[in-house]
C-alpha cells in the first residue's frame, strides 16, 4: 500500500493507501467519482476506460496508478461541463452520437487525442484513430460525424 | 447517482396533485371486468399512476418502461408535453422504479412507445381536460373559452390560471376514462420532432448516468466466481486464503454460488481471482456439439416440442413445376453489453433495495422475492441505466447476486459488476437456431407452395415467468430454486417463429415450429428473438426462388404482395438505392434486397445492401446501406433513424462475425479477443427514409432492422459472387470456402 499524488483535470488529488500495481480506473472511478471513464473489460480491449495521460490516450484499466502518478491525468469530466460544453461534447450531443453512451467517453477521449495532433482529419483518419474502441449500439456513422464537425468548430 | 427517495418521501417533498398513490382502483368482488383502455392504461387504470402536477410548475411522468439509450425518456415526454400543452422542459420523468412508477412488465419487444406511449397520451389527455375544468370553474369562464399556453389557461378577458395554482382543485386520483381525444398529428408542436435526447448531455460529460455510477455511504465491492461450465459442481476451495486478502470483508459460498466482498474495487478482483484459481470444481460434458454439427443436433436429436404455426391451403393453385429447398442456419450470439451487467443491492432490517438495469423491475423483484423467500413487499427495485442491452443479458442475474453477496456484509451495500468473462460465458444467449425451406414455383415463376420448419430453443426466459425463478445464481444455491419450463411466446408475436410466417401471398403455405425447450446452452430474449433468423432465411430464399424464376428481386417482391404498406416501403428504398432491375454483380460487387415487417405486427422495414466481396481473403465489406422504414406515427425521428441505423449495423456485425465459441464442456468464448465485432473501419454508410404515417398508430422499431439487414447482406453476397450462404456469419473461412 502506498499514497500517490495524481494531477487530474488540472487539480491535485491525494489518494492514500493503495496498491501502486492498481489500475488507474478503479481509483478516477471509486476515489475520485469520475464518471467518465467506464469499466468495459479490463483488457485493454474496448475502449471504455479511455483518458489522457500527457496528452495521450490510454486505457485506464490497464495502467497502474503508480504510472499514471508521473503524468497529467484528464478524463472527460476534464473536457467541459453541461454548463460549458467542449466542442467535442457539444458536437456527440448534437449528431445524438450515441444510443446507451457507455463507450462515448473512449469515444470522446480518443478523438480528443486525435484532434490534438491532427486538427483535420479525413473521415479515414478518425475511423482508423477510433478502430480499436467498440461500440455495441452501432452509434458509429454518428460518431465519426461528431469529430468531423467538432473538428470544424476548433478549427 | 444519488439513491432515489420512496414514493413517500417523493410524495411529502412538495404539495401535489398527487395525496396519494393508487395503481388500481379498488375493485369490488365479482365486479364485471373493467372497460379496456387504451396501452398500458389497461393494467395501471389510474391517472396518478401515470403522472403529477406540483405547485412548483412542473410535471413529472411516472413510465414502467425503461431508458435503455433507446430514447423512450425523450419520446415519452414529447408526447406528454403535446396532450398537456407545456413546454418539454417541465417534464421530469421516473423510470422503473417499484415503489414509484406502474408495473409495465419488461420494456421489450419494441412495444415501449405503443404501450407506454399509448397511454401516457391518454392519460395526458384526460388530466389536460381535468385541469382546464378546473381552471375553468375558477375563472367563471366556459372550459373552451381558454387558450392554454405551457400550462396556463387564459380567459378572453386575459385573466389567467396556471395548472399548478391548481393542485387543490384538479383531482388524478381517479381511474382514467380514456374519454378525451388525444390531439390530431396536426395540433403537435413536439412529436414529430427530432428532439434533443434528454439522456445525453449528462452521458458525454460524465455526469452520474448508469448504475455502475451508483454510490452510498459504506459501499463495497462485489464479485463472483461462476463455475468453469454448466454442469459443473463445486468440490472444494480454499476460503480462509481468499479471507486473508487486502481488503476482503465477506466470502459466500452457498452450493455452488461464490462471491465475495472487498472494501475496494480492485482488491474485490484480486480476491476473485485467487478464489477462481482455489476453487475445484467436478465437470461434465453437458453441452451439444459445436460447430456445424450442431444444426443436425437441432433437427434430428435434442427434444422438440412440434406445433403447425400457419397453414394454408389452396384447390385451384397450380402445381409447381419447379421446388427449391434450403437450410438455413443462426449459431448462439450474445447480447454483448460494452459494459459488463452491474446492480447495486443492501439489506436493512430484512428488506432488500436494488439499483438494477433490468428491463423489468417488476417481475425481477417478484423473483428476487422468491429465491429469498421474502414478501414482495420486501424487496424494492430501483431501475439506473446500464450499457445497451438489446434484451435479456446479465441484468437480472447479476442484481440476485448482488443481493446474495450483500446478504453476507452486516447491512453494507454492495456494488457488484461482472467481469467480461463472466458476461460472455453466462449472458444469455440467442439462440442457435436451423430453418429448413422449400418452395415450389409454377410455369410462369410464381411460388404457389411456401413450407418453412424452424428449430430453436427459448427467447423468452426473463423473471417473471410462473413455475419457478429466472436468475441464474438461484439455480447454484445449496438449495436451489426451479427454472420455470420455457414457454416460447405464442404468435402473433412468436419467439423461435417470429417472423416465420410469410407477408407474402402464397397459395400453399405451411409454418412449422420445433421448439426445443431444454437448453444445454442457456438462451434467452436476444433483439428481435427469432425474427433476426427467419427473416434472415425466408428474405434470402425469396431470392432464390426469384433467381430461379428469372425474376428481379424487387419484382418478384411486389408480385406477391398485397400489403400496400408493405409495398410501399419497398419502392421506396428501392428508389433511393436506384435499384437496377436485373443488374448483375460483377464478381466482387452486389447488391441485396430484404424486407419485412417486424413481428407481421410492427414497422416495416425494406433494406437495400451493397457489398465487396475480397475473393483473396474471403472478407465480406458492407459498403451501404439504404432502408426504407414505416413506423406508423413518428414520434422522434432522429431517434427512429438512430435505432434503425444502430440495428442494421448490429446486424451486420452479427452477419459478418458473431457465434459464441465452446466444446463440448465449456464455453470457449471469454473476451472481445474470441468474440470479434464490427469495427470503425467496417462499417457501412447507412441512409434511412422515413415514411411518417401521422394518423396511424405507432410502431415499434427497435427491432425492425436486424432480419432484413441480414439477408439483404446475403442476397448481395449472392448477388456479387452467385454463391449462396445460407449459414451464418458468413466468415472469411466460409466465404472463402463457398468460393471455392
Amino acid at each position: 500500500m502506498a499514497d500517490f499524488t495524481l494531477r487530474v483535470n488540472g487539480a491535485t488529488r491525494k489518494i492514500s493507501s493503495v496498491a501502486p500495481d492498481t489500475p488507474l480506473l478503479y481509483v478516477l472511478r471509486n476515489d475520485l467519482e469520475l464518471n467518465g471513464p467506464k469499466f468495459g473489460c479490463g483488457l485493454a480491449q474496448c475502449g471504455a476506460c479511455t483518458v489522457l495521460l500527457d496528452g495521450k490516450s490510454v486505457r485506464s484499466c490497464s495502467v497502474p496508478v503508480s504510472a499514471a502518478a508521473k503524468g497529467a491525468i484528464t478524463t472527460l469530466e476534464g473536457l467541459g461541463t453541461i454548463e460549458k460544453l467542449h466542442p467535442l461534447q457539444r458536437a456527440f450531443i448534437e449528431e445524438q452520437a450515441c444510443q446507451c453512451g457507455y463507450c462515448s467517453n473512449g469515444m470522446i477521449m480518443a478523438a480528443k487525442a486525435l484532434l490534438a495532433s491532427n486538427p483535420r482529419p479525413s473521415e479515414g483518419e478518425i475511423k482508423q484513430a477510433l478502430n480499436d474502441h467498440l461500440c455495441r449500439c452501432a452509434s458509429h456513422n454518428r460518431i465519426v460525424r461528431a469529430v468531423q464537425r467538432a473538428a470544424k468548430e476548433m478549427a | 447517482m444519488k439513491p432515489s427517495l420512496s414514493r413517500r418521501d417523493f410524495l411529502k417533498a412538495g404539495s401535489a396533485l398527487v395525496v396519494s398513490f393508487s395503481l388500481a382502483p379498488e375493485l369490488a368482488l365479482g365486479q364485471a371486468k373493467p372497460a379496456p383502455l387504451p396501452g398500458s392504461l389497461n393494467n395501471n387504470r389510474m391517472l396518478d399512476a401515470w403522472l403529477r402536477v406540483d405547485a412548483d410548475g412542473s410535471v413529472t411522468l411516472f413510465t414502467g418502461k425503461i431508458e435503455l439509450g433507446q430514447g423512450i425518456g425523450t419520446a415519452l415526454t414529447q408526447i406528454a408535453a403535446d396532450e398537456l400543452d407545456v413546454d418539454l422542459k417541465r417534464i421530469k420523468i421516473v423510470h422503473g422504479d417499484t415503489a414509484l412508477t406502474p408495473n409495465e412488465g419488461q420494456t421489450a419487444g419494441s412495444q415501449s412507445v405503443e404501450n407506454s406511449g399509448t397511454a401516457v397520451r391518454f392519460a395526458c389527455a384526460e388530466a389536460r381536460d381535468i385541469l382546464v375544468n378546473a381552471a375553468a370553474a375558477k375563472l367563471g369562464v366556459a372550459a373552451s373559452a381558454l387558450a392554454v399556453n405551457d400550462g396556463t389557461c387564459t380567459a378572453p378577458g386575459g385573466k389567467s390560471i396556471a395548472y399548478w395554482d391548481l393542485v387543490a382543485d384538479a383531482d388524478l386520483k381517479r381511474e382514467a376514462r380514456a374519454s378525451v381525444k388525444p390531439k390530431p398529428a396536426s395540433e403537435h408542436k413536439w412529436v414529430g420532432k427530432s428532439v434533443i435526447r434528454r439522456d445525453i448531455p449528462k452521458k458525454m460529460t460524465g455526469g452520474a448516468a448508469y448504475v455502475q455510477d451508483v454510490r452510498l455511504p459504506g459501499m463495497v465491492f462485489g464479485r463472483v466466481v461462476r463455475p468453469p461450465s454448466p454442469g459443473a459442481r463445486l468440490v472444494s476451495f480454499d476460503e480462509a486464503a481468499v479471507k486473508r486478502m487486502p481488503g476482503v470483508i465477506a466470502v459466500v459460498r452457498d452450493g455452488d454460488f461464490l462471491g465475495l466482498a472487498a472494501e475496494r474495487e480492485e482488491q474485490a478482483i484480486r480476491a476473485r481471482e485467487l478464489l477462481k484459481k482455489s476453487a475445484k470444481w467436478k465437470e461434465s460434458a453437458s453441452l451439444p456439439p459445436p460447430g456445424d454439427a450442431l444444426y443436425e443436433y437441432l433437427m434430428t436429436r435434442a427434444k422438440a416440442v412440434e406445433s403447425v404455426v400457419s397453414e394454408k391451403t389452396s384447390a385451384t393453385a397450380a402445381a409447381p413445376a419447379k421446388t427449391l429447398n434450403a437450410t438455413y442456419t443462426r449459431p448462439f450470439q450474445v447480447h454483448g453489453s460494452i459494459g459488463p451487467s452491474c446492480a447495486v443491492a443492501q439489506w436493512r432490517e430484512g428488506k432488500l433495495t436494488v439499483w438494477t438495469h433490468s428491463q423489468g423491475v417488476f417481475p425481477l423483484r417478484g423473483d428476487l422475492a422468491q429465491a429469498f423467500a421474502v414478501d414482495p413487499a420486501n424487496v424494492h427495485c430501483i431501475h439506473a441505466e446500464g450499457a445497451g442491452c438489446y434484451g435479456h443479458n446479465g441484468a437480472d442475474d447479476v442484481a440476485l447476486d448482488a443481493a446474495l453477496v450483500a446478504r453476507a456484509t452486516g447491512g453494507h451495500p454492495v456494488k457488484l459488476q461482472w467481469m467480461r468473462d463472466d458476461e460472455f460465458q453466462w449472458e444469455p444467449y440467442g439462440s442457435a437456431m436451423a430453418m429448413k425451406l422449400s418452395g415450389g414455383l409454377d410455369a410462369q415463376g410464381n411460388v404457389v407452395s411456401w413450407t418453412h420448419e424452424v428449430w430453436s430453443h427459448p427467447h423468452n426466459n426473463r423473471p417473471g415467468a410462473s413455475g419457478g425463478v429466472n436468475l441464474l445464481a438461484s439455480w447454484h444455491l445449496a438449495k436451489p430454486s426451479k427454472a420455470p419450463f420455457p414457454v416460447d411466446p405464442p404468435q402473433p408475436t412468436g419467439g423461435g417463429d417470429r417472423n416465420s410466417i410469410p407477408l407474402y401471398d402464397f397459395p400453399n403455405q405451411k409454418v412449422v415450429k420445433h421448439f426445443l425447450p431444454e437448453m444445454p446452452l442457456r438462451t434467452s430474449a436476444l433483439r428481435a428473438l427469432g425474427g433476426y433468423a427467419n427473416v434472415f432465411a425466408l428474405e434470402s430464399f425469396i431470392d432464390e426462388l426469384a433467381l430461379a424464376a428469372g425474376a428481379d428481386p424487387v419484382e418478384f417482391r411486389l408480385r406477391h404482395l398485397k400489403d400496400p404498406r408493405g409495398r410501399a416501403v419497398i419502392e421506396a428504398a428501392a428508389q433511393r438505392a436506384g435499384w437496377q432491375p436485373n443488374a448483375r454483380g460483377d464478381g466482387t460487387h452486389g447488391r441485396g434486397f430484404a424486407f419485412a415487417k417486424y413481428k407481421n405486427l410492427a414497422c416495416y422495414v425494406a433494406i437495400v445492401a451493397d457489398v465487396e466481396v475480397d475473393r483473396a481473403s474471403g472478407k465480406v465489406r458492407v459498403t451501404r446501406v439504404v432502408s426504407a422504414v414505416d413506423a406508423g406515427q413518428i414520434v422522434n425521428p432522429d431517434g427512429v433513424v438512430n435505432q434503425i441505423e444502430g440495428g442494421i449495423i448490429q446486424s451486420a456485425s452479427w452477419t459478418l462475425l458473431e457465434s459464441v465459441r465452446y466444446d463440448r464442456t465449456r464455453v470457449t468464448t471469454r473476451s472481445w479477443a474470441d468474440y470479434p465485432i464490427i469495427h470503425f473501419g467496417d462499417v457501412p454508410q447507412v441512409e434511412v427514409v422515413l415514411l411518417d404515417r401521422p394518423e396511424e398508430r405507432f410502431l415499434g422499431v427497435g427491432e425492425g432492422s436486424q432480419g432484413p439487414a441480414a439477408a439483404a447482406i446475403a442476397n448481395a453476397i449472392a448477388h456479387a459472387t452467385g454463391r449462396r450462404l445460407r449459414a451464418l456469419p458468413f466468415t472469411p473461412e466460409r466465404v472463402k470456402q463457398a468460393l471455392a
